[in-house]
């Protein structure tokens, strides 16, 4: 029998495949984490030696590390691919959105995400969700459909059989795809490894100065710093997640590398988005009620 | 880098069967539930007034299934032992979600069917075993769970194991394929570490038959088959005159220098690159996904199929299983879009032939209608030809869905050909 990871890879470029002839306009959302970096990567490896017949989508909080926005465009350059981005600072200016009490701009992604699929007429969006993230994932199939308001209406979730992917939808619906569905975190570690893919520095150790907010460890940028109280010490971490600056923490860690990364990930004893996500603590259900309003 | 299998298997069994705690205890025991998952269960047990953590929550994802304490929708869940990974789909248990067991079943390698050990086998454990023996799972583990509240008696587990063993061979499972555990999913008995309280079971644990079971492999053996996906033009310099078809091999086996033919057209050509982005392959099996070039400058394009030893059957009327999985029911002379490789073609299904009653295993002649959840025969008609091979063939090839052209639900799921053996009966009458 094959090993897991060309298991897994196979499935995700037929995934991939299956979009490119079943669908008018995708596009790739890519944040320039690991997950959506993998993503890249194997939609690379799908249409080798042509280019990857779609582009790339990236909804920009403001609040993103500078490393990672450098490593977006670079990506991108690389593959020559196109990239939209979709900014929440410029619906904060213009009053469509409101910055929220507590700074989170994770939340606040949805709009910008929905208009920027309706104007550019998208009717398909890879994301690099896994199912083994968090529960209300774990019941999102690989072909998701959306209604025209971007929903995700769990109770009317289509029988997804064997690999026949159904993505018919109509007009205004689109569908959400996940080709990472069935990868763990260490899977897409060990895989990092084995295609040697490059990740933003900030997924390896580094020093940092940091400050302490709901058992996080933030720091201080755009997105604000530590408040009276909060007392900043430089130690070394690195991200497990990267997202918005406000809500995503760094773990302390001496993983230099992915050799190191991986035996980190092996033996912890937090999921990844437990341990530096602030938006994923807000309740039990909190994925789920933000996937119903359409987000990623 | 370590060097794993991956097990596909799916979970199935009625309401309150325990399925949910089965499922957490092995996530718990196997120690893939993490500190943060483990808390928030804790939490959320005490805030239903529970005295001991409810398993079950690791994996009921939804508010609604929270709240009701039922599984609702398949959930999925991973975990690795250092000689297996598993994606395990949880299927529920109400009548209702029926349809949610066949999407979890229809990429099973192996199934666990549980019953509650002072109920036995009850009619939602014989739908299921039927699902699953149409849909061609190779491998059933009966879990009886709940051995406990029987005061872990051996006679009570024979009883069941012998009664479920009788339903699963006249479905067409060989006695070997079959493997009946007592477990107690509460405590964690046989479920990866040995009960002291079931000293007359010898059998092996849950997890370790799991972990050891021969996995049905993909049909490296069958006859090639390859859905074209996607044509690949760079249309670059470098790559002025590549043209590539990608695709995953459904069945069997592809070398370089292979004699192949495109289906439906029925083009013949040859083999004469098998690519990657990480170079040429000299062969590559099934569940590959590669790039194959011809030797001929022919026409072949996202819906063909590339084959090569006994050709798949060619045509535009099949006489198809399904399991019927919307909520009005399917009438004959209805309108369908068929899914089937990487082909959509219109249809209609023009006559229904019987439905199966999966409690007797016996058909009822040419019915009226086909419920949510039931199964039956019935003659397909496409406005074009696929070339398609018999379920029991091969799985990949053998299998379509049924697609509502005005809303695109999913309709059905459709097996060529007559999968379970008590359809074989009506054939010969």
């Amino acid at each position: 029998m094959p090993d897991n990871l060309d298991t897994l890879e196979s499935e995700a470029i037929h995934i991939v495949r299956e979009v490119a002839g079943e669908f008018d306009r995708p596009v790739i959302l890519f944040s320039g984490g690991k997950d959506s970096t993998l993503l890249v990567h194997l939609a690379v490896k799908a249409f080798w030696p042509a280019v990857v017949p779609f582009p790339l989508l990236h909804v920009d909080t403001g609040h993103n590390f500078g490393e990672v926005i450098a490593f977006r465009d670079r990506i991108a350059r690389r593959h020559g691919l196109r990239l939209v981005v979709a900014r929440v600072q410029d619906y904060i200016d213009d009053g469509r959105l409101a910055e929220r009490p507590d700074g989170l701009r994770n939340p606040l992604q949805t709009m910008p995400l929905l208009d920027a699929i309706n104007t550019n007429k998208f009717d398909a969006v890879f994301g690099g969700g896994r199912r083994d993230e968090e529960r209300a994932r774990a019941k999102e199939r690989i072909f998701s459909v959306r209604n025209a308001f971007g929903q995700w209406e769990p109770r009317r979730q289509r029988p997804e059989l064997w690999n026949l992917y159904n993505g018919r939808h109509r007009p205004g619906e689109h569908v959400r795809v996940f080709p990472l569905s069935n990868w763990t975190e260490l899977d897409v570690w060990r895989y990092i490894e084995r295609e040697r893919i490059e990740l933003p520095s900030i997924y390896y150790a580094h020093r940092r100065n940091v400050f302490e907010r709901d058992g996080m460890l933030l720091t201080s940028g755009p997105w604000g710093a530590a408040r009276p109280g909060e007392e900043v010490r430089e130690l070394t971490v690195r991200y497990r997640t990267v997202g918005d600056g406000s809500c995503t923490g760094a773990v302390e860690s001496m993983a230099t590398d992915v050799a190191d990364v991986i035996a980190e990930v092996a033996a912890s004893r937090l999921t990844e988005r437990g341990a530096t996500r602030a938006d994923d603590r807000m309740s039990e259900a909190s994925m789920e009620d933000r996937k119903r309003e359409g987000y990623f | 880098m370590s060097h794993t299998e991956l097990l596909r298997l799916a979970t199935a069994g009625s309401v309150d069967d325990g399925k949910s705690t089965l499922v957490g205890r092995l996530l718990y025991d196997t120690k893939s539930v993490l500190a943060d998952q483990m808390d928030a269960v804790l939490r959320a047990s005490v805030d239903r007034g529970m005295a001991t953590p409810d398993l079950s929550l690791l994996v009921d994802g939804l508010r609604s299934e929270r709240a009701q304490g039922i599984t609702i929708d398949v959930a999925y869940r991973y975990f690795a032992t250092p000689r297996r990974s598993f994606v395990l789909a949880d299927t529920p248990g109400h009548v209702q979600y029926t349809r949610n067991t066949v999407t979890g079943a229809s990429t099973a390698q192996l199934a666990v069917l549980l019953v509650d050990a002072r109920k036995g086998v009850v009619a939602q454990t014989r739908r299921h075993a039927a699902v699953l023996a149409l849909l061609g799972v190779p491998r059933l583990v009966l879990a009886v769970n709940k051995i406990d509240l029987v005061g872990f008696a051996e006679s009570a587990f024979r009883l069941i194991a012998k009664d479920f063993m009788v339903h699963a061979i006249a479905l067409g499972y060989a006695e070997a394929d079959v493997t009946a555990i007592p477990v107690s999913a509460l405590d964690g008995d046989n479920v990866v570490d040995r009960s002291a309280r079931t000293p007359w079971y010898t059998g092996p644990t849950l997890l370790s038959f799991l972990e050891t079971v021969p996995v049905a492999p993909d049909p490296h053996d069958a006859p090639f088959r390859f859905p074209v996906q996607y044509v690949i033009r760079p249309r670059t310099p470098e790559h002025a005159d590549y043209r590539g078809y990608a695709g995953q091999i459904a069945a069997g086996t592809v070398a370089v220098g292979d004699d192949v033919v495109v289906l439906p057209a029925g083009r013949v050509s040859r083999v004469t690159r098998i690519d990657t982005m990480d170079g040429p392959l000299p062969r590559a099996g099934a569940g590959r996904s590669v790039t194959l070039l011809l030797s001929d400058d022919i026409d072949v394009g996202r819906g063909d199929v590339i084959v090569a030893g006994t050709p798949p059957r060619v045509a535009d009327e099949w006489d198809t299983t399904v399991c019927w999985l919307a909520e009005h029911p399917l009438q004959a002379g209805v309108q369908v879009l068929v899914k089937h490789g990487t082909r959509t073609v219109r249809g209609t299904v023009t006559e229904i032939v019987s439905r199966f009653d999966e409690q007797a295993l016996g058909t009822e002649d040419a019915p009226v209608s086909l419920q949510l959840n039931e199964i039956g025969r019935v003659r397909l008609l496409l406005a074009a030809p696929v070339a398609a091979d018999d379920y029991v063939d091969s799985r990949r090839t053998g299998s379509l869905v049924l697609i509502d052209p005005s809303d695109g639900g999913t309709l059905a799921a459709g097996l060529v050909g007559a999968p379970l053996p008590s359809f074989d009966a009506v054939d010969q009458r």
